[in-house]
């Protein structure tokens, strides 16, 4: 018997990947571009230059009205209630056992309106989890599918994005948000990003997407930019060590053993508090460590070994071409997280030498 | 160069052997790198050990996945691509040159018949006769 799963979805830029030469997968129920050139080209392209995302599969939530504030900094681990308008933060919505339901960056975008940008393979989810928790005087207005979102990452970024447009986005600071014009049409403009650079967030109407995709793509041209596919991405945000919902973090993970307690903010009311709280008191049996694996590529699964016993898994793991190392984020047990500790990752039955290191693996120059 | 030279013979899993006597050297084809990606970790056998027709023999690791490469004869690995575990992104540049895997004493030489020839293994990838080169 088939089973029956939905036909995937397409972003209002299919057509541009499929012209641009991209191998299409699927992923969180979308058509995606996993990579366009190659993961390792497109990647340095972004550490060196400049990177254009098609991130229109994310999910785009708005909450305003008089209670807006107040609910929103209820659902979200971080101060939001604390966000001035402009300002955007990263935060986690957790569930009453304080295990982690998604992380998401929440905007301030008017005097009683918040965005909040949720994981694409998540959105279903989320909304039923906020709807479940929201009062009478919010307005939910889920525009994941209207939206369409295009992110400038990259040294060069700031500068590719300025040609494209009047407003000082130059100026805008990391984490801030504005409305702009990019392109000539209206735009949301956050300084926001998952690669480790500086750059850009640009949300727009899904039907000028394509229009701004190929104004950015042609402003960005002298200075080398490349549209950078889901590969890199991942390969980018491991080597800043950033969690991936669904590897480091889900709904059997909690924000302290994750290494996300600092997105918490304990001394508030949010869902989850006292669990979290309590974890935190406690001190995690299990961390998050980074590793360098001597010979041999960790990968999503593989177990951690320490004296040929098992114990922990690693959740990510990729070559890191800016790092030129093959490193991996792990959960193992809390004695075994310090830095320098000797384990190894099990791969293909062999147990391979991996170092736990500092993390990020790679941070940008100042 | 062509992206399925006319001077070799294939597996179905996209190895290629260059026969000369009984010697052997394997590699894998244009087609499978461009499949895999950049190559980033190649895991070969030692020197003196043997190989089984269509059996494992080693990995080749991309940034997004680990391949299997399976050995299209069988016979004693009597040298291994150093170059290739060192560089690589050999097997991506040179996939039929530089990027070469292993040299293997063929135990039997009537294996090289269940192999694919050039225009065979075209068929199998999709690729019509004689469309060479990129």
């Amino acid at each position: 018997m088939a089973t029956e799963t939905p036909p995937l979805r397409r972003t209002p830029l299919y057509e541009r990947h499929v012209a641009l030469g991209a191998k299409i997968v699927p992923f969180a129920g979308y058509e995606m571009p996993i990579q366009y050139e190659g993961i390792v080209a497109e990647h340095r392209a972004v550490r060196g230059s400049a990177g254009l995302f098609d991130l229109s599969h994310m999910g785009e939530f708005f909450f305003t009205g008089t209670g807006a504030r107040g609910a929103v900094d209820r659902l979200v681990s971080s101060d939001v209630a604390g966000l001035a308008r402009g300002q955007a933060r990263y935060g986690l919505l957790c569930n009453e056992r304080g295990t982690i339901v998604d992380d998401v960056i929440v905007y301030r975008t008017g005097e009683a309106e918040y965005m909040m940008v949720v994981n694409a393979a998540n959105i279903a989810k989320d909304r039923a989890h906020l709807l479940h928790h929201l009062t009478d005087d919010v307005t939910f207005d889920d525009r994941s599918t209207g939206t369409a979102l295009v992110a400038v990452q990259g040294p060069r970024a700031a500068g590719i994005l300025a040609t494209s447009t009047k407003d000082a986005v130059g100026s805008l600071p990391s984490f801030g948000v504005t409305p702009a014009r990019v392109a000539g049409v209206k735009a949301t403009v956050a300084r926001t990003g998952y690669t480790g650079e500086d750059g850009f967030e640009v949300f727009v109407a899904s039907a000028d997407a394509q229009h701004v995709w190929d104004a950015l793509l042609a402003a960005g041209r002298d200075a080398g930019i490349k549209p950078v596919g889901l590969g890199a991405r991942d390969t980018l945000r491991l080597e800043a060590r950033f969690s991936l919902y669904g590897n480091e973090i889900d709904e059997t993970t909690d924000p302290i053993e994750a290494g996300l307690g600092w997105t918490c903010k304990l001394d508030k009311e949010f869902i989850g508090r006292d669990r979290i709280g309590a974890k935190k008191a406690r001190g995690p049996t299990r961390k998050i460590a980074g590793l360098v694996v001597d010979e041999g590529v960790a990968r999503h699964g593989h177990e951690v070994t320490s004296a040929g016993e098992v114990v922990g898994r690693v959740t990510s793991g990729t070559y890191g071409p800016t790092v030129d190392k093959n490193i991996a984020l792990a959960y193992v047990p809390t004695a075994l997280s310090k830095v320098g500790t000797a384990l190894a990752v099990r791969i293909r039955g062999k147990d391979v030498p991996a170092t736990v290191v500092k993390t990020p693996f790679y941070r940008r120059p100042e | 160069m062509s992206t399925v030279p006319d001077d070799l013979r294939y597996s179905k899993e996209h190895e290629w052997v260059r026969a000369d006597g009984d010697v052997a050297t394997i590699g894998i084809t244009h087609f499978a790198q461009e499949q895999l990606g950049d190559v980033v970790f190649v895991e070969l056998p030692e020197k003196g050990s043997t190989v089984r027709q269509f059996s494992s023999l080693g990995v080749v690791e991309s940034v997004k996945a680990a391949s299997d490469i399976y050995a299209p004869l069988s016979g004693e690995v009597i040298e291994r691509n150093v170059k290739v575990i060192e560089k690589p992104e050999l097997v991506n540049t040179e996939p039929y040159g530089n990027g070469w895997m292993i040299k293997v004493r063929l135990a039997d030489k009537g294996e090289l018949n269940q192999l694919l020839s050039p225009s065979d293994y075209r068929s199998h990838i999709g690729e019509t006769a004689g469309a060479g080169g990129d």
